[in-house]
């Protein structure tokens, strides 16, 4: 498509110029690829500059802070007890107070414990005078890691709120210099209500993620660099940390030069990705295709059609797939069926072999797809400017041309966005094949419990609930998140649609 | 003459189009159905509670339902479900409105990274961090027999990440209606409540539909969680058992009575709101 000067632009009429825009986005696509590459070493410099430029606030506050700002650097809350902001000076000494105590007390051991995750494991004692030895439970491993990283957040909060604490010593400071009287404690609270509402609304549900989601990973991340596996359990016996090698088990081969993990992890990403290409773009366009049919001028029982394909979202995925599973078994209802009529003479094996198991997943998957498709596909379909067809029309394009021209160019450019995350949701897809296969049919040639139609989240669920091999399943996990963030990098970089959240607006 | 011929050919060729068209989605109809036509054939089957080679039973009965609740831990589990159901549908709504109006409404410092935090946040299999949270959880004593608060705890705290819907809800309410509302002396709270809220309804129900249908399909974290403690199941744990290779011939039936038992309920709560599930889907997916 030929660039258009500004002049020419604006003399289109609305459609067209929307259709010329999601033009030039397809034209720009490489470039805008490049330039994320280029983009790439300045975002780092420009990362390492803000953390310059934090240490440098702190120290130029500290060197232009008065003694009350100076003393809070150490005892904090100083300043602002005499500056009249008893409240918050109570405050964030109490908060001192009890940080100091929790170090002390338990904090201080805790962290030394993270050093070695325990020394001593659990032993039998010596028989006593029946003859029996009684369990004595030393360290555990999984507790000192879990306190530990308690302790190191609960240092970060600390932190943060010492920051806090000398720029707001700094802010009174100034303010006192330019003569005016600093916020009381009572307008403070007000302002939680109103410029500062978004403390209030976010506050709990940041705790949640901080402790049920950022805790939980970042534990995780370490148990990636320790021998937590089913030989080393904790309360009987202890884990340590063991730097790399469980990444280099499952990239390379391991200690012992055995390669069948890194081989099963190649082959199951490899499965993870095509099934996760295949399943978001047959749904894709098999979703649009039925929404287009049953969009189409002249076709009736429109509420119909969709109320049935509808319907089967709402059912609950674990009956709808497990008895789905079970109907294509061997001795399920299909084969069953289909020996009744006499069109096949032997059972059709749907999930022994990996090749039909694969293909089984995917078809099955349409049907739980296609529904949801059909949906926002109408939406989207609904919302293409019908002057667009009409002058396609004029121009004698036919109904295919149109199709190509421009309803697949708008869908792609509208949807993208949903493209994206449908992709990565599939790529963490546990239900449908948990569901279905539970990964299998099983092989000899992986390692670590996985099967034929296993993604790597399922495997990870195997790894762990069934092998109890978390250090493996945590370097899973991790790699995972590599996968799946550096696709969504890319795309958020080189697709318009994500950006400019403000358009919106 | 010609002109006239020409038209006709046109609508004949219309007529086969739409034909073909009708066949096609009444076969993907046929298709999407037959496994609930079969479920609840199985559900009321009496000869027989294993898998058998014909579709339509030969004697109907309400035995598997009967057996469902008089010897087996199934009322348990339904209860168990219904309760995590509803504490989520109530929690995850309020995080979600209150993470939603703030990243929508206001700007502040940090705003930005916050957005992008969750978003790299959710990139990782929720899975991984659910092997800490276990024994997060077992620090407070809430796994195993405790399970329900539990689940309850782990469903709703992650809630805040899934904001992306209600804030694009959000997105498109003028600002404008705020800024009056602001100049007149209304604090943030204020707005929130008064003006934003009352707006918001379709969001809002689409959002308590979300949370209440998705305890029902949850069998990844319900697995870990309640592991080991049968009466602590929620229904997707407790009837997968029943399809594993020792319980399927003498549960096959009884699985089926317990899906039913729980499809329909939300089927039928999903199809009332179904206008709002259409709506918060087709919104969400077109603004990303």
């Amino acid at each position: 498509m030929s660039k258009l000067s500004e002049l020419d632009y604006l003399g289109l009429p609305p459609g067209k110029r929307k259709l010329y825009d999601i033009g030039q986005f397809f034209v720009r696509l490489p470039g805008n690829l490049l330039n994320f590459l280029k983009k790439i070493p300045l975002g780092i410099w420009k990362g390492i500059c803000a953390i310059g430029k934090f240490f440098a606030g702190i120290g130029h506050i500290f060197a232009d802070g008065d003694w009350k700002t100076k003393a809070s650097f150490l005892i904090m809350g100083f300043g602002q007890l005499f500056r009249h902001q008893i409240g918050r000076g109570i405050i964030f000494l109490a908060m001192e107070g009890l940080f100091v105590w929790f170090m002390i007390a338990m904090g201080g051991g805790y962290l030394y414990g993270l050093k070695d995750l325990g020394t001593e494991a659990t032993v039998f004692s010596p028989p006593n005078e029946y003859g029996l030895s009684v369990v004595i439970y030393k360290d555990n491993s999984l507790k000192i890691l879990l306190y530990g990283v308690l302790t190191i957040f609960i240092i970060i909060g600390f932190l943060w709120t010492w920051y806090t604490n000398i720029k707001q010593n700094y802010t009174a400071q100034k303010l006192i210099q330019k003569g005016v009287r600093p916020k009381a404690f009572k307008d403070d609270i007000k302002s939680l209500a109103d410029e500062q509402y978004y403390k209030t609304l976010l506050a709990v549900p940041l705790l949640g993620i901080t402790v049920f989601t950022i805790i939980p990973i970042f534990f995780m991340i370490l148990i990636a660099f320790t021998n937590y596996d089913y030989s080393h359990l904790p309360p009987d016996k202890l884990f340590g940390w063991v730097g790399w090698d469980n990444f280099q088990t499952v990239l390379a081969t391991d200690a012992s030069g055995n390669d069948k993990f890194a081989y099963t992890f190649r082959e199951i990403l490899i499965w993870t990705l095509i099934w996760a290409l295949v399943a978001t773009f047959s749904n894709y366009f098999l979703g649009m295709f039925v929404a287009i049919c049953i969009n189409r001028k002249g076709i009736k029982f429109k509420k119909v059609f969709r109320t049935i394909l509808v319907m089967t979202i709402a059912i609950p995925q674990f009956v709808s797939l497990l008895l789905v599973s079970k109907m294509f078994s061997d001795d399920g209802i299909v084969n069953s069926v289909l020996m009744n009529w006499g069109w096949i003479s032997e059972k059709i094996k749907f999930w022994t072999t990996q090749d039909m198991a694969r293909i089984m997943v995917l078809v099955v998957n349409l049907w739980v797809g296609i529904p949801y498709l059909m949906l926002i596909a109408t939406g989207v379909l609904m919302n293409i400017p019908a002057d667009l067809y009409e002058s396609a029309k004029i121009d004698g394009a036919s109904g295919f041309r149109q199709f190509t021209k421009i309803t697949l160019p708008y869908m792609l450019f509208v949807t993208g966005p949903y493209l994206l995350t449908s992709f990565t949701a599939n790529i963490n897809n546990f239900n449908v094949i948990y569901l279905l296969t539970a990964g299998a049919p099983k092989t000899m040639a992986y390692e670590g419990g996985a099967g034929g139609t296993d993604l790597l989240i399922t495997w990870l669920y195997t790894l762990t609930i069934t092998n109890n091999d978390y250090k493996i399943a945590a370097v899973i996990g991790i790699l995972v998140f590599v996968v799946v963030a550096v696709i969504s990098l890319i795309v958020y970089n080189v697709s318009p649609a994500m950006k400019n959240e403000e358009d919106f607006q | 003459m010609s002109e006239n011929k020409k038209y006709r050919s046109k609508s004949g060729r219309e007529r086969l189009t739409r034909t073909i068209i009708y066949i096609f989605l009444t076969l993907l109809c046929v298709i999407w159905l037959i496994p609930f036509v079969y479920l609840i054939f199985q559900a009321f089957r009496g000869e027989s509670t294993s898998m058998v080679t014909y579709i339509i039973p030969k004697q109907w009965t309400f035995d598997n339902f009967i057996f469902l609740f008089t010897k087996t831990n199934f009322g348990h589990w339904y209860l168990n479900t219904f309760i995590i159901a509803l504490f989520n549908a109530v929690l995850q709504t309020v995080i979600v409105l209150c993470v939603a109006y703030a990243l929508s409404r206001m700007r502040f410092k940090g705003r930005k990274f916050l957005m992008n935090l969750m978003l790299v946040l959710g990139m990782f299999p929720g899975f991984l961090s659910m092997i800490a949270t276990y024994f997060i959880l077992k620090l407070f004593g809430l796994t195993s027999e405790n399970a329900v608060p539990g689940l309850i705890l782990v469903y709703a705290a992650s809630s805040g990440m899934g904001y992306y819907i209600a804030k694009g809800f959000f997105d498109t309410i003028p600002k404008s209606l705020d800024e009056a509302a602001r100049i007149d002396g209304a604090s943030r709270a204020r707005v929130f409540f008064r003006i934003i809220m009352p707006m918001a309804k379709p969001i809002i129900i689409y959002t308590i539909m979300m949370a209440f249908i998705a305890p029902w399909g949850d069998f990844m974290y319900a697995s870990l969680i309640t592991f080991g403690h049968e009466e602590a199941y929620n229904v997707a744990v407790g009837l997968y058992k029943w399809l594993d290779k020792e319980h399927i011939s003498n549960y096959f039936t009884i699985f089926c009575a317990g899906g039913l038992l729980v499809s329909i309920p939300i089927t039928a709560l999903f199809m009332s709101l179904q206008k709002y599930y259409v709506e918060g889907v087709t919104g969400g997916a077109v603004k990303g």
